[in-house]
């Protein structure tokens, strides 16, 4: 009888893990991805949608269009999970038994948590958001636009950077640059969360006049008044605000008892299983990791956890581990981008902004429904598996 | 991160404070020790005492300019064996 893996979430990381765990082990695993919408989004797309660069429909496919024949799909909400029974109930009264478990649930959007905020402020996290932001910003006759977080952590570290500059540049393209103010609300005391990237960027910001105020953690939205307050007591006006909205774990994580407060999953950063739970793994966003929460981290991820439990099931003991890896782009604007590249050990060094990461970055965003889901990266290329896994 | 609700604490001018809470971020690295006391502080009462145990060396610097631009009052600073523990009261 086969082993009975069940892969909770149908997003980059669920969807590589259960088609590399197909693929390992043919007949010897049964796979069965749950996923509440069977679609599959690829949301680093919605940046451009909200600056007109990009329509929507290119950044979702169905997801059974990208799982392997071999893998079920079942379109289906999970709602609680039994560890000690090994068993994951669905909202539609099913139920569905494993042996080893997935949890790759990503974040969800809180932003009910920030009073005002839904009616104060614009967000590219989300398909209709970025949609809204960009019929906005095309309508938009100049003036203050202040850019921030609304909660850490946040998926996509290097995004509200990247929107200021590429609003920057829309600006200037539209003749409105002059009577228009960008200003980047940053929770720390720096522009970006790793400091040689802030380092970087923050001459670039200045030369482009996009303004930095630091230590603002958004405390509440006034949409009446059109301000922003913050934990730290300040208040800015704003005509366009465009916040991150807060993220929390999903529901059915915090409903089965096995999240921290935020409803993040508690897991070891180089086994990633979740913390006591010898069957079950986790990755992505839902983890409770010290790392970028992005389909980078979880495209890296996918591997390791579809190695141990290919391991597991055929009784060896599981070797890869997982070494913290993640590689992103930042773009900077004016066709420029740089890549940040880095893992437990090894901060980044990101080179200085250049056409060909913007050109990779592009590439990367065309490539990726034929590439990443199936795990066709080529060795070598910056977002392949490095082969020395402690670099 | 783990959390031990009250705790007595001695500052360095001998007085004692209740600690409310105490915020474990040894091996966590920057941003995560100061985050983690934003996000305690935003649950706390004012007078509330919070504690953060950090070894990242960012900590140094941002925990006390973060606690001053935020006007709460940072009690102490104390140098331990590999980490540094600040103790922070929430001010307003």
């Amino acid at each position: 009888m086969p082993a009975r893996v069940v892969v909770l979430g149908g997003g980059v990381g669920g969807t590589l893990a259960a088609n590399l765990l197909d693929k390992e082990l043919g007949h010897d695993v049964h796979v069965t991805v749950v996923d509440p919408t069977g679609m599959h989004d690829y949301q680093p797309g919605y940046l451009y949608v909200a600056l007109g660069e990009a329509k929507g429909h290119w950044l979702t496919r169905e997801e059974r269009t990208l799982l392997r024949g071999g893998v079920e799909l079942a379109i289906e909400r999970a709602i609680r999970i039994h560890p000690d029974a090994g068993t994951v109930q669905l909202e539609r009264g099913g139920e569905l038994s494993y042996d080893y478990l997935i949890i790759a649930t990503g974040a969800r959007l809180v932003p009910e948590a920030i009073p005002g905020l839904s009616e104060g402020s614009f967000e590219f996290y989300s398909l209709a958001g970025a949609e809204r932001l960009s019929q906005e910003l095309a309508r938009f006759p100049g003036g203050r636009i202040k850019i921030g977080v609304a909660g850490i952590p946040y998926k996509c570290p290097p995004a509200p950077v990247e929107f200021a500059f590429l609003v920057e540049e829309f600006l200037r393209k539209r003749g409105i640059r002059d009577r228009s103010e960008v200003e980047l609300l940053s929770p720390l005391n720096r522009a970006f969360t790793i400091e040689s990237a802030s380092t970087l960027i923050a001459p670039i910001m200045e030369e482009r006049g996009i303004g930095l105020t630091t230590f603002f953690n958004v405390e509440a939205v006034d949409p009446s008044a059109g301000v922003v307050e913050s934990l730290e007591g300040e208040k800015q006006e704003y005509d366009l605000l465009v916040l991150v909205p807060p993220h929390k774990g999903q529901q059915v994580v915090i409903d089965s008892g096995l999240g921290d407060p935020g409803g993040w999953l508690p897991t070891d950063k180089h086994s990633l299983n979740v913390d006591g739970q010898e069957r079950i793994f986790a990755l992505g966003d839902a983890t409770n990791l010290p790392i970028s929460k992005s389909g980078s981290t979880a495209h890296f991820e996918a591997p390791v956890i579809a190695s141990r439990i290919a391991s597991l099931i055929r009784g060896t003991a599981p070797k890869e581990n997982y070494g913290g890896r993640v590689m992103c782009f930042l773009e900077t604007g004016n066709g420029k981008a740089t890549s940040l590249r880095f893992d437990y050990e090894h901060p980044p060094v990101p080179p200085q902004p250049n056409r060909a990461w913007h050109v990779a970055k592009w590439l990367f965003n065309r490539l990726y429904w034929e590439t990443v889901p199936q795990g066709r990266i080529p060795e070598g290329a910056p977002f392949s598996k490095p082969k020395d896994p402690s670099h | 991160m783990q959390e031990i609700v009250v705790k007595q604490e001695q500052n360095l001018q001998g007085a004692t404070v209740d600690v409310t809470r105490s915020i474990d971020a040894r091996g966590m690295p920057c941003p995560g020790p100061l985050m983690s006391l934003i996000g305690v502080i935003r649950e706390s009462q004012v007078g509330d005492v919070i504690e953060v145990l950090s070894s990242d060396e960012g900590s140094r610097s941002d925990i006390p300019a973060w606690v001053q631009k935020a006007r709460h009052e940072l009690i102490e600073v104390v140098p331990e064996d590999g980490y540094a523990r600040f103790v922070i009261r929430k001010a307003r």
